[in-house]
């Protein structure tokens, strides 16, 4: 079924649906990832994106099953259900050959009721994003109605958990974990680390709480939208000299509480291979990001230096109190239990618990 | 950070092009060469593979055409007494002699130091029980295997690990004699070749099936690293990573996988210590996680120049930069220009790479493909889907295939045997199969290629079968030829399916085809490649077309300032780096006269590919098709078709009739000189001579003929290139058996017999013509008898040995077809000479293979002279000519046999060498030496066997015999060679052809016993009893890796020089020393 893509500027693109089929809107953003799809619709730093796949051929290996382990984390995605609202993609491969896949990409997107169009020239459309900076589109199909128009919000209370979860319970020491959109891999690699994790709801109190540090997770949108965040972590931050560790959406959260700008960056930072470079050495990281918003480095000021720079766009790419053990960083360290180069940012963290 | 400054840089080329270590290496050192130049460092280069880019004026600082052994390569350091060396940019070659530098003592007494990745982590790499040992420190799973010295301990081994078990050869390129063994018989067979290559050999537990996955990863000296490219090969584990099928990206596996094999490939290579670039490959289960590191390379490879060229990072040029003291985040991206060379590149389209062969000019070959490379080129496909990619390089590679589907039929009786054991055609294997109903399953199961990629066939050949259903173009569906293009259908390929081919012909019917496109606008867009996948605006040129769009990345100028240049595609046997040389010349001299260049080509081993050297590089099909598509959007002042070789020249009739300006030589004059027909007319009218020749139209006519010019006769079919399905027979029965294949390989142009002349010289002319008239040549002189192909002989120039008339004739004759064809541009005669009598025997208007040779000897460019004629730019005649030189250029030509299982080492009519060198003398014999021990020849210590063919044969070598004797050497010599050379009083000692049974000593077993240092055997005639008879002997030769000469001229020009100079004396000159 011939489906249209209709950006806010009106540019149209038309493609073949495939997939949930029912007319969305959403943020569109393009993710340059040549693999990791169900990772990505997965991501809670996805929420509410049709997601761009600029690599064109996508599903090749299916969906591979997701599933709680033993400490009720999914396995083989980052969150139990799609985040993304749509996929668009140049060629959609229904066929897929894995050892471990139960299904296609297709099937698993109809039950999860995410959107699909393939045949779309997703090197236009991302060429469209990077010239004219990410806006809302929506997908329409024939004799459809319109879906409703995409407004800018704070999705936190639809990723973040309802009730404080535990793992690694009796673990020596303990961190909470400010669950703003936490991906999967983050809270195994706390739990890892031989850490007991408290994951909260994004507006939880914690102030009450007895733990050795806080870790603001990363999450989708406007930080700006997510001020009760901020001011329980000026609070915190106010009271408590205790370590704290800001990722992707939480280094935005932390710098806001630190007193710093964000702003919003033309088509964000959604990529497998951001470089970053460690200021002041000769260190350098590939790094894994899916964000729109960035700390303005000129707010970054008093206490506050700045830790990593984007050597893309020379953007902030991670911060430091001077005084206190108080880190952000725009980047994940952790790969699906793969060692990284960046696991340093957590280990500096729990050395200072 | 201060970093050491380095003030005179040598580096290592890889000689002459073979199987396992090609083109790639001119690309990675001219890179290298480009990046050392920028820190203004003076360069040294060594490589004697005089056709290359890198041994051009202004590459290097200075050029040393010479062996890169380590007895050349210290002579050369003891002269210029460079402060570093670069080891890792001219393959397996450069390196061995590195090693073998660094161990005895070299590098240390002139203190010169290894820029990059250290000696001692190449070692580590290289042997296998060290590379295991390192691996295991850092958890890295590797392949079981065994490393033995002695055939007991071969068996030994594969007996506790069970068979069926592969066998590699330790400090081998490409996998040299390995291969994998079912049982002991096939293991003792294969070791023992194999222990001729290495003294160490490794047995290893067999993981046929399994996937191969490669990765090409950037390590800095701050241990910053960078994977530039994930790489999936199509065919299993068990097919050598050069005969794959590369895809690139990885296409069937998840981001855990892939993200998993990442960091153990960047675990290897800080732990190892590499400094610059390397390649991990893995065997990965298809069924779990589980891997086996299989290779770890410490250089530059033919996985790093295709990972360069389908990404667009210059990993050759970074390498080079991180070697002297950089880190990756200090250098520019050379696409952006606004971001760093610290970055992984994402792709947004898919790459193949798809591998050439040419083993049907081998007699006796075998064909299958497995753990040894037999392929010499290669192609790279860009699109934006599978099947586009693989359509696309299906074509690229050259020989006659259309794509996946609608082929001339390759027809494989035992169809299951042509899948379980691959050959070159296996793709056939499979688009056959489905068209007998075989099931993705079945399919996989005969060949374990993953069903993803079967899929993917499968839905080619479904849109074939929806093609052929329609009936006649005015039939066909819009959406169905839309689908169809954006499988990278091609035009020919849609015209075949809906019969329009049998109906109007190729061309009307794929022109049919086009205009419908064309009316209803499917039509292909120009994308580029920018290394972020669109992230960031990139002022790139370097472009592919795919159906799977609806937008162009870049606007065209349509000012009348841009010429096309059409390249040489694959390189193949014929056909390669010369006429990449040849390309790169034209682009330069474009651009320094004011034009954009633009340059289409498809093959990744290329400096014309490289797209610094190109204002647009077009990475796509060298079709008819594309070539038009390319030319309608660019809308060019003009297109060269004759810097390519024979593709671009084969297209010059059709763009001629699409009104296409061509540059240069008409395409009716190109015509003119192609048909063999009108050729002979025209000479028979300016009163030319060429050997008698009659068209083949029935065997009757044929009979007649020969019965008036008799035995051998000559066979070819017109538009030939490195004479394929050409051949000399000598009787009525290889006549007969012959044709009937030569009919097959080209029906739109006739056949054509010729009398073949036995003992003349052969001469070559290459010139550059004004409107017919010559501006500058080049005269060229075989050191063999015409019988030789001339892309195989030995060429010596200026000639030594060729009368002052015969020279004169030569030129006038070339004066007269230059007028007659009215050539502007270049072009190449070649004749026959016997006493004075002077024969034509072919002529190309285009670049031949001997320019580079003949330009760079000169030291006249005749390809910028070409150019400029074909610009319209006045060019004056050069004042030198070949009668000014003082010293002599010697051409030698590299055989890859040892690489081909079973074919016979003979040299024919039809083209069998895979590369070549060109090595400079004073004296003839020193240039004869140097080309000759570039080539894989060595000076033997004692003992030759020599059987020396017919008797007139045998008195050409009577000379070289004795200077044998007198110099002391032992003589062996098979029965009538031993009854001559004792006749004529040269002591030797008999020994028995392998079908003299129970005589002694046996030449085979002297072979296998290491007691003979060189082999001269010559065939007696070209009948089939005569080259079955030597078979055995040759075969041995080159299995044994016994240096083998196989053509009585060569052969004594080798052993006089040898006797007569020790190699001791021959002065180390640079290119730029002989004046």
């Amino acid at each position: 079924m011939t489906v249209s893509l209709i950006l806010a500027d009106g540019t149209c693109f038309k493609g073949e649906s495939f997939g949930f089929q029912q007319p969305v809107s959403g943020e569109l953003v393009f993710n340059t990832a040549m693999t990791g799809y169900p990772e990505l619709l997965t991501d809670p730093a996805s929420r509410g994106q049709l997601l761009v796949m600029t690599y064109p051929v996508i599903g090749n290996y299916g969906i591979q099953p997701i599933e709680a382990d033993e400490m009720g984390l999914p396995t083989n995605a980052e969150s139990f259900q799609a985040q993304a609202r749509a996929l668009i993609v140049s060629d959609y491969s229904d066929f897929y050959s894995h050892w471990n896949a139960k299904e296609s990409l297709e099937e698993w997107m109809k039950r999860e009721k995410v959107a699909g169009i393939c045949g779309i020239d997703t090197r236009e459309l991302t060429k469209h994003i990077r010239q004219h900076g990410s806006m809302t589109a929506k997908i329409m199909f024939e004799g459809k109605n319109k879906p409703e128009e995409y407004s800018y919000t704070n999705m936190l209370p639809e990723v973040s958990c309802k009730e404080p979860v535990t793992y690694n319970e009796g673990a020596s020491r303990k961190v909470v974990l400010v669950d703003c959109g936490a991906k999967a891999g983050m809270i195994r690699c706390l739990v890892n680390e031989d850490l007991e994790v408290v994951r909260v709801p994004w507006n939880y109190d914690y102030s009450k709480m007895e733990f050795d540090g806080l870790v603001i997770s990363d999450g989708p949108g406007n930080p700006s939208y997510c001020s009760e965040v901020v001011t329980k972590l000026q609070k915190f931050m106010a009271k408590s000299g205790k370590p704290v560790l800001g990722v992707g959406m939480g280094c935005l959260l932390l710098g806001l509480a630190g007193g710093m700008d964000t702003y919003k960056l033309k088509f964000g930072h959604h990529t497998h291979n951001q470089p970053v470079r460690l200021e002041g050495t000769d260190r350098c990281f590939i790094t894994t990001q899916n964000h729109n918003y960035a700390i303005r480095e000129q707010s970054v000021v008093g206490q506050w230096k700045v830790y990593l720079k984007n050597l893309n766009d020379g953007s902030v790419e991670g911060i430091y109190n001077t005084r206190n053990p108080w880190v952000g960083v725009m980047f994940h360290s952790e790969s699906d239990s793969i060692p990284t180069d960046t696991e340093f940012i957590y280990s500096d963290f729990i050395s200072k618990l | 950070m201060a970093m050491k400054k380095y003030k005179k840089v040598l580096l290592l080329g890889s000689g002459a092009l073979k199987i396992g270590e090609a083109g790639e290496f001119d690309y990675s050192g001219s890179q290298a060469l480009k990046a050392l130049k920028e820190e203004n460092i003076e360069t040294i280069l060594i490589n004697p593979n005089i056709a290359t880019v890198q041994t051009s004026e202004g590459v290097a600082d200075r050029v040393y055409f010479y062996p890169v052994t380590p007895f050349f390569v210290e002579k050369v350091i003891a002269k210029e007494r460079p402060d570093a060396i670069l080891l890792a940019f001219g393959g397996q070659t450069a390196l061995n002699c590195g090693v073998a530098l660094y161990q005895n003592g070299v590098l240390d007494k002139y203190k010169v130091k290894v820029l990059g990745t250290q000696v001692k982590a190449i070692m580590d790499t290289e042997d296998r029980e060290l590379f295991i040992e390192r691996l295991d420190e850092i958890g890295v799973q590797t392949i079981k295997s065994h490393a033995v010295e002695t055939m007991e301990d071969a068996r030994a081994a594969a007996l506790e690990l069970g068979y069926p078990v592969i066998i590699r050869s330790a400090y081998a390129l490409g996998g040299l004699g390995s291969g994998f063994c079912d049982n002991e018989e096939e293991l003792n067979r294969l070791a023992e070749k194999s222990f001729s290559f290495s003294p160490q050999i490794l047995v290893e537990k067999s993981l046929k099936g399994w996937k191969e996955i490669e990765f090409e990863c950037v390590n800095d000296k701050s241990g910053n690293s960078i994977i530039v490219c994930s790489m999936e090969n199509f065919d299993p584990l068990g097919i050598h990573t050069g005969e794959s099928i590369v895809v690139a990206p990885t296409q069937t596996l998840t981001q855990h996988e892939v993200q998993k094999l990442e960091e153990i490939t960047i675990r290897i290579a800080r732990h190892v210590g590499i400094v610059g670039e390397c390649n991990i490959q893995f065997a990965f289960d298809p069924q779990s996680e589980e891997y086996r590191v299989i290779e770890v390379n410490a250089r530059l490879s033919r996985s790093s120049a295709l990972a360069s060229k389908a990404t667009g990072y210059p990993l050759a040029f970074v390498a080079c930069k991180l070697g002297l003291g950089y880190n990756l985040y200090e250098l520019t991206n050379s696409i952006t220009k606004t971001t760093t060379n610290f970055f992984e590149p994402s792709v947004d389209y898919v790459v193949a790479k798809i591998p050439r062969w040419d083993l049907s000019k081998f007699h006796g070959v075998d064909r299958e493909i497995g753990s040894s490379m037999k392929s010499v080129g290669e192609v790279m496909s860009i699109g934006r889907s599978f099947e586009e990619v693989i359509q696309k390089g299906i074509r690229m590679i050259g020989q006659g295939m259309h794509g996946f589907v609608e082929n001339k039929s390759v027809k494989f009786a035992d169809l299951d045997k042509a899948l379980k054991e691959p050959t070159d055609k296996r793709l056939f294997a499979i688009s056959q199969a489905f068209q007998e109903g075989y099931s993705i399953d079945r399919v996989w199961e005969l060949t374990k290629i993953d069903k993803w990629f079967l899929n993917r066939l499968m839905g080619i050949y479904k849109v074939s079968q929806e093609l052929h259903k329609v009936k006649g173009i005015d039939k066909l569906p819009e959406d169905l030829l839309r689908k169809a293009k954006k499988m990278g259908f091609s035009d020919f390929q849609i015209s075949r399916a809906l019969g329009l081919e049998k109906v109007q012909g190729s061309q009307a019917g794929l022109l049919a085809v086009r205009a419908l496109r064309k009316k209803l606008g499917i039509l292909p867009y120009v994308k580029q490649i920018d290394t972020l996948g669109g992230e960031y605006q990139a002022k790139a040129n370097y472009l592919y077309l795919t159906y799977n769009g609806c937008a162009h990345d870049i606007e065209f100028f349509d000012d009348k300032k841009s010429i096309i240049v059409i390249g040489s595609g694959a390189y193949r046997i014929g056909s390669s780096v010369e006429f990449d040389w040849c390309g790169v010349q034209a682009l330069n001299t474009i651009r320094k006269e004011g034009y954009r260049n633009i340059m289409i080509n498809c093959n990744p081993e290329t400096v014309s590919t490289d797209y610094d050297v190109t204002d647009r590089l077009f990475f796509d099909e060298l079709t008819f098709e594309r070539v038009m598509d390319v030319i309608e959007l660019e809308n060019p002042y003009g297109v060269i078709v004759s810097t390519g070789g024979q593709i671009p020249n084969n297209l010059a009739m059709k763009l001629d009739a699409q009104n296409v300006p061509i540059l240069g030589t008409s395409a009716k004059d190109i015509d003119n000189a192609e048909d063999r027909e009108k050729f002979s007319a025209m000479l028979d009218r300016i009163g030319v001579d060429q050997p008698e020749w009659s068209e083949l139209t029935s065997m009757k006519e044929i009979g007649k003929f020969i019965d008036r010019v008799g035995f051998p006769v000559l066979v070819r079919p017109s538009y030939v290139l490195s004479g394929a399905a050409m051949n000399v027979c000598s009787n009525q029965n290889e006549l007969e058996r012959f044709l009937q294949l030569a009919a097959d390989v080209s029906k739109e142009h006739p056949v054509v017999v010729s009398r073949f002349i036995e003992n003349a010289k052969e001469v070559e002319m290459d010139a550059v013509a004004k409107d017919g008239e010559i501006i500058a040549y080049a005269i060229s002189e075989h050191i063999e008898f015409a019988g030789v192909h001339s892309g195989d002989a030995t060429i010596q120039f200026p000639p030594q040995k060729l009368y002052v008339e015969t020279v004169k004739r030569i030129k006038r004759i070339s004066r007269q077809i230059a007028k007659e064809l009215h050539i502007s541009g270049p072009f190449n005669i070649q004749y026959l000479a016997r006493e004075n009598d002077i024969k034509v025997i072919e002529c190309n208007l285009r670049a031949s293979r001997s320019f580079p040779f003949v330009s760079k000897v000169l030291k006249i460019n005749l390809i910028e002279i070409a150019t400029k004629i074909m610009l319209g730019i006045p060019v004056s005649a050069p004042e030198k000519s070949l009668f000014d030189i003082d010293y002599v250029g010697i051409k030698a030509s590299q055989f890859s046999f040892n690489r081909l299982q079973k074919a016979d080492p003979v040299l024919g009519v039809d083209m069998a060498s895979t590369g070549e060198v060109g090595c400079l003398g004073d004296d003839q014999r020193y240039a004869i030496l140097e080309s000759m021990l570039s080539v894989g020849h060595r000076i033997p210590k004692k003992n030759i066997l020599l059987s020396t063919g017919t008797a007139k044969q045998k008195a050409a070598m009577l000379d070289a015999a004795k200077m044998l004797q007198e110099h002391g050497y032992n003589i062996y010599a098979t029965g009538g060679t031993s009854k001559y050379l004792a006749e004529n009083g040269i002591q030797n000692t008999r020994v028995f052809w392998p079908s003299e049974e129970g005589q002694k000593p046996q030449a085979l077993d002297m072979l296998h016993g290491k007691q003979i240092d060189m082999v001269v055997n010559i065939p007696k005639d070209l009948t089939q009893h005569e080259l079955t008879n030597g078979y055995k002997i040759r075969r041995a030769a080159i299995d044994l890796n016994i240096p083998l000469i196989t053509n009585a001229r060569l052969a004594s020009s080798f052993i006089n020089a040898f006797c007569t100079v020790d190699i001791d004396d021959i002065p180390i000159k640079s290119w730029d020393g002989f004046k």
